[in-house]
């Protein structure tokens, strides 16, 4: 599987990562590479089986739904890089007059 | 002084005694990790005064008589657990600030049970590696021989075992992560059964496959340590409700009656005849202390890495996302916008074989990919488990093979061929894959380095590994050959 430097920026847009040039350069390569390695599990026919979705299965978990204290929120914020008010200050999500 | 060089079993039997303090004990591993520690690097964050402090306490609670196990003994801890108070950075730049408001429950279970903390160990950027050259800070170095790693991604742990700086270390295993460094550096490691011992507090990685496990001097540790962590969770939902055992009930000299089951296809192209020769010794061992042995046939074995890589990296992908720049970690003050400001600090923050994962497992589990590669991936992890389902259900009471097909490789040697360095997990993943408990014994040495034998169980049968391996063990003497640096 050969993948191109557009599929590269547009998974990296996906993943909310900025790349430099040399970064994705080298992610071409290597994607390729280990996507080709990864592919000779079509080398298998597995129409008839389930896929694992749990390794040790026991049951469903349930418990009492009864509130309980939570961590106190100047503790949670504590390693924040900007704070505001006891929220996380964080850009603006739309833009004024947007609704 | 002497007392680094101590076993947590010796070492308990000492305080309780009186003979030696807490805080001696204590003292002599804090010298021992400053006269070896520049040269090993095994630790991203050192503790003394944390370590001192808990120290004198544990020799309160010895002196009004309540000594438990582990009261009073040293541990490192894995820089993926999350020790309240205490800067916990994953091994990231991205977390290179992190102290987290909370105690890991492992982590509040030992404080409960009196240890003395010494330190967060080094490791691989989010435990994604095999060497912890992937280390944002500093790559560890094996105390064998510094020119070559100890192993990873729980390779500062291992490190730290080896060379006396602390009596035990806790790490975490997704592919082989204990039990590789521990094998590489010629201690034990243990990966327990998915779901024995909690993850609340462990820094995720890939959440199906990861386990916390401990790293100790000898496999009596191994289970006194599993004593003490192995419990259900109610604050980790696929923590296991089983009733625990005294694992250490099952340590006895005889295997008779047991039956080991040495899959053909361990035995392939890559693996070093060496490391092979030592593996077939230990298993004619086996032989010798009564067990029955016996060929088994795992024809999934070559499909196992690419079934961990897209399992583990899209999970990874999913889990990784909660860095966002915002709610902690790393902030990029030039960006103008919400994406630009995650962008910036993801990029900037995460290194450059993170990135690595989470752009193949974003691109595994993007819109038109998900079936050809996750679900494909699922699949086949059910094949490899029914492998070992089918060979359990035969009588096979353990599989028993090489821990790594390679010992300890040069620093620098693997690092820009990823694949190559994935390659050598190969033996280590199926127990990840199927959920199983597994352990790493030191079984002798190929060209000064040591070599790991592993010991794989059913699902819940920590007991069974830990008898064979403690079998193993108590027949050799492996386990207790140190190099010079550790005395």
């Amino acid at each position: 599987m050969k993948i191109s430097r557009a599929e590269v920026e547009h998974i990296a847009d996906l993943a909310r990562l900025e790349l430099s040039e040399g970064e994705i350069t080298q992610l071409e390569t290597d994607l390729s590479q280990i996507l080709e390695y990864v592919e000779q599990l079509n080398e298998l026919d597995t129409t008839d089986v389930l896929p694992t979705a749990h390794v040790v299965v026991k049951g469903d978990v349930l418990r009492e739904d009864e509130s309980r204290p939570s961590l106190p929120s100047e503790d949670i914020l504590s390693n924040a890089p900007r704070t505001q008010d006891g929220f996380f200050r964080v850009h603006a999500i739309f833009r004024k007059g947007e609704r | 002084m002497t007392l680094h060089r101590l076993t947590i079993h010796e070492a308990h039997d000492l305080l309780r005694r009186r003979e030696i303090s807490s805080v001696g004990l204590t003292e002599s591993v804090l010298a021992k990790m400053e006269q070896c520690d520049p040269e090993v690097r095994a630790f991203i964050t050192t503790t003394p005064q944390i370590a001192l402090e808990q120290a004198r306490r544990a020799d309160k609670l010895i002196a009004a008589g309540d000594i438990g196990p582990l009261t009073g003994i040293p541990v490192a801890i894995k820089d993926n657990i999350c020790a309240k108070g205490v800067l916990t950075t994953c091994g990231s730049r991205i977390l290179e600030n992190f102290v987290p408001p909370y105690d890991a429950t492992v982590v509040e279970r030992l404080r409960k049970e009196g240890v003395v903390q010494v330190g967060k160990a080094n490791m691989d950027e989010f435990a994604m590696g095999s060497s912890t050259e992937y280390s944002a800070f500093f790559p560890s170095h094996n105390p064998w021989d510094a020119s070559r790693v100890p192993g990873g991604s729980s390779g500062g742990a291992a490190a730290a075992v080896l060379a006396n700086e602390t009596l035990f270390a806790l790490g975490s295993d997704t592919g082989g992560s204990v039990r590789q460094p521990a094998g590489l550096c010629g201690v034990v490691g243990m990966k327990p059964t998915y779901g024995r011992v909690s993850r609340y507090g462990l820094i995720a990685f890939a959440s199906s496959l990861d386990q916390i496990g401990p790293i100790t001097k000898d496999v009596t540790d191994c289970a006194l340590v599993m004593n003490a962590i192995a419990f259900h969770d109610p604050l980790d939902s696929t923590s296991a409700n089983e009733p625990t055992p005294d694992y250490t009930s099952f340590l006895e000299e005889s295997l008779a009656g047991v039956v080991v089951g040495v899959p053909m296809e361990y035995f392939a192209a890559g693996l070093d005849q060496g490391v092979e020769e030592r593996v077939r010794d230990a298993i004619q061992k086996l032989a010798d202390l009564g067990a029955e042995v016996r060929d088994v046939s795992l024809p999934h074995e070559r499909y196992v890495v690419a079934t961990y890589f897209l399992t583990s990296w899209a999970e990874a992908s999913a889990n990784l996302a909660r860095y966002d720049g915002l709610k902690y970690g790393f902030f990029a003050p030039d960006a103008r916008n919400i994406r630009e400001a995650q962008s910036k600090a993801r990029g900037r923050g995460f290194g450059r074989e993170v990135k690595r994962r989470i752009m193949l497992g974003t691109y595994a589990l993007s819109s038109g990919y998900y079936d050809a590669y996750y679900l494909k991936a699922q699949k086949v992890r059910t094949l490899v488990k029914e492998d070992l389902d089918r060979a359990f259900e035969s009588g096979v009471d353990v599989v028993v093979g090489p821990t790594s097909p390679i010992v300890a490789f040069g620093i620098g040697e693997k690092v820009d061929d990823p694949l190559e360095m994935y390659l050598a997990d190969l033996y280590t993943i199926p127990a990840n894959l199927a959920g199983l408990p597994c352990i790493s014994v030191p079984c002798g040495f190929h060209e000064g380095l040591p070599v790991g034998l592993q010991v794989m169980g059913r699902p819940f049968a920590e007991g069974m590994v830990l008898r064979v391996a403690y079998a193993y063990e108590q027949s050799t003497d492996f386990h207790l050959q140190r190099p010079p640096i550790s005395l």
